[in-house]
């Protein structure tokens, strides 16, 4: 919930041509059963993709799953192009990322990086975090 | 861009293509309250869209891949300037036990080709009281105020939700498919009453030739009893593809034809003030169970005197009032 009682808007995607959703999907439940209103816009999605879909669907945060060590590149690319459209919504990061690249992931902006085995209750609080972190988020 | 209340500003960068702007007009439209209703002042004598198609069925059936593919087809790309000409609303139940949703229609509109010529909109039903009946029409009404021709609504058929989009869309389709099942299932969801037009869908599947049978024969034992004199409209019962966009052109004709004949019969208009009826008749009942539920909760011990019949009244009278 955000502070006026609604639903937090978070849309979940996955960038590039790799692989499955499962564990994004799991993760889609379990924000469901937070109270979360959750966009699933699944695999094979474009940073532009996830804008024009983030703007539209006016989300508070922006969750990408990625498992095919392109973190460094296309997390980056992420932040760039929300900021890019003039948008203030943070992103999360989802998969395998070595945790000595988190540093690098967060000093590019990303909000935070959640490695697989991420406590659901973890998950949760994480993208809490991030909805009160972006002011634009309520009405 | 400017951020939260100031509706006037919004309106505008939104009529000038903001996708931004307007993914935010349908937040506040959505979120209830004093923010909708001032949003909702300002719209006044604005126009609604054009035309507002609902698109109704069991999950499964191919509701969002199908709406993907008439929402591109109506849109036949992207104006020059402002907004879409077309735009989509897809609602989703919301968990009853806590509050949230997966909405995941979009995935399935594949159809849709490049995603900046048509506006899609996920919601929540949120339970009653901000449901179809409440959130959809005023979100409805904010695309038309922007510059949106057609809006695609595309509900779940499950319950009572099915049977709003009647009080929401001008022209109601509604899907079933080959492989759910038969169209008695249809007809025991309601769906019969409500639909202008029908579709089978998955007619790559066994059995479409089936359900458009035994749709087609409902239709017959119908048209003896619930149509009128009058009623000209015989829901048509068209078969497609969604996934290969088969028949869907067929089905876009089909629904045209049906806006056709409520204009040319005056359909269009009394629908419209019929809907508006029962937003305002929505509304009002909100508005005093809210006061009611106030005073019932101030009451005094309940099991005194009165009985439940005559505490009810007094309550009532003292609401009638606005005193204590
Ligand atoms: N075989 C077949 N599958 C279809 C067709 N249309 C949709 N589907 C599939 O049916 C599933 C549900 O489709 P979706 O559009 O999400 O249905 P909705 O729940 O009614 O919105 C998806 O896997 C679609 O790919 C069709 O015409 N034929
Ligand atoms: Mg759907």
């Amino acid at each position: 919930m955000t502070p006026d009682g609604l639903p937090i808007r978070i849309l979940l995607a996955k960038l590039g041509f790799d692989g499955h959703d499962r564990g994004l999907k799991v993760i889609a439940r379990s924000l469901r059963d937070a109270g979360c209103e959750v966009v699933y816009l699944g695999l094979r999605q474009t940073t532009e993709s996830v804008v024009i879909a983030a703007e539209q669907e006016d989300v508070a945060v922006i969750g990408i799953s990625m498992h095919n060590a392109g973190h460094l590149t296309l997390g980056p690319m992420m932040v760039q192009a929300v900021a890019d459209a003039g948008l203030d919504i943070p992103v999360i990061i989802g998969g395998i990322v070595p945790a000595a690249d988190v540093p690098t992931l967060k000093a590019a902006g990303i909000f935070d990086v959640l490695g697989p085995g991420t406590p659901l209750e973890t998950v949760v609080a994480t993208v809490h975090a991030a909805a009160a972190a972006h002011p634009g988020s309520s009405v | 861009m400017s951020e939260g209340g100031a509706p006037d500003a919004l309106l505008a960068e939104a009529t000038a293509g903001s996708r931004r702007a307007l993914g935010r007009l349908i937040t506040i439209a959505e979120s209830g309250g004093p923010s909708a209703d001032a949003l909702d002042r300002a719209m006044v004598g604005r126009p609604g869209p054009g035309w507002i198609v609902g698109i109704v069925g069991a999950p499964g059936v191919g509701k969002s891949t199908l709406t993907g593919r008439l929402a591109a087809g109506a849109a036949g790309g992207r104006p020059a300037e402002g907004a879409p000409r077309v735009a989509v609303i897809a609602v989703d139940p919301s968990s009853p036990l806590t509050g949230g949703a997966i909405l995941g229609d979009r995935i399935r509109m594949q159809g849709l080709g490049d995603p900046r010529d048509v506006f899609v909109r996920s919601m929540a039903h949120r339970g009653a009281a901000g449901g179809l009946a409440g959130a959809v029409p005023i979100a409805v009404r904010v695309l038309g105020a922007v510059g949106v021709e057609v809006v695609i609504v595309e509900t779940v058929g499950v319950g009572q939700i099915e049977l709003e989009i009647v009080h929401v869309a001008d022209t109601v389709i509604a899907a079933l498919s080959a492989g759910w099942g038969d169209a008695i299932q249809a007809s025991k969801a309601g769906l019969l009453e409500v639909a202008d037009l029908l579709v089978v869908n998955k007619a790559d599947r066994h059995g479409a030739a089936d359900a458009v049978r035994d749709l087609e024969q409902m239709l017959d034992a119908g048209t003896a009893t619930a149509l009128g004199p009058d009623e000209t409209w015989r829901p048509p019962v068209l078969t497609t593809v969604a996934t290969a966009g088969t028949g869907v052109a067929e089905l876009w004709t089909a629904a045209t034809a049906h806006r056709a004949w409520l204009i040319a019969t005056d359909r269009l208009a009394r629908r419209r003030d019929d809907r508006r009826r029962h937003e305002i008749g929505r509304r009002a009942i909100d508005i005093l169970a809210h006061e009611v539920d106030q005073r019932v909760a101030a009451l005094g011990p309940t099991a005194a005197a009165a009985t439940p019949e005559e505490a009810a009244r007094r309550v009532v009278r003292q609401v009638r009032a606005g005193g204590d």
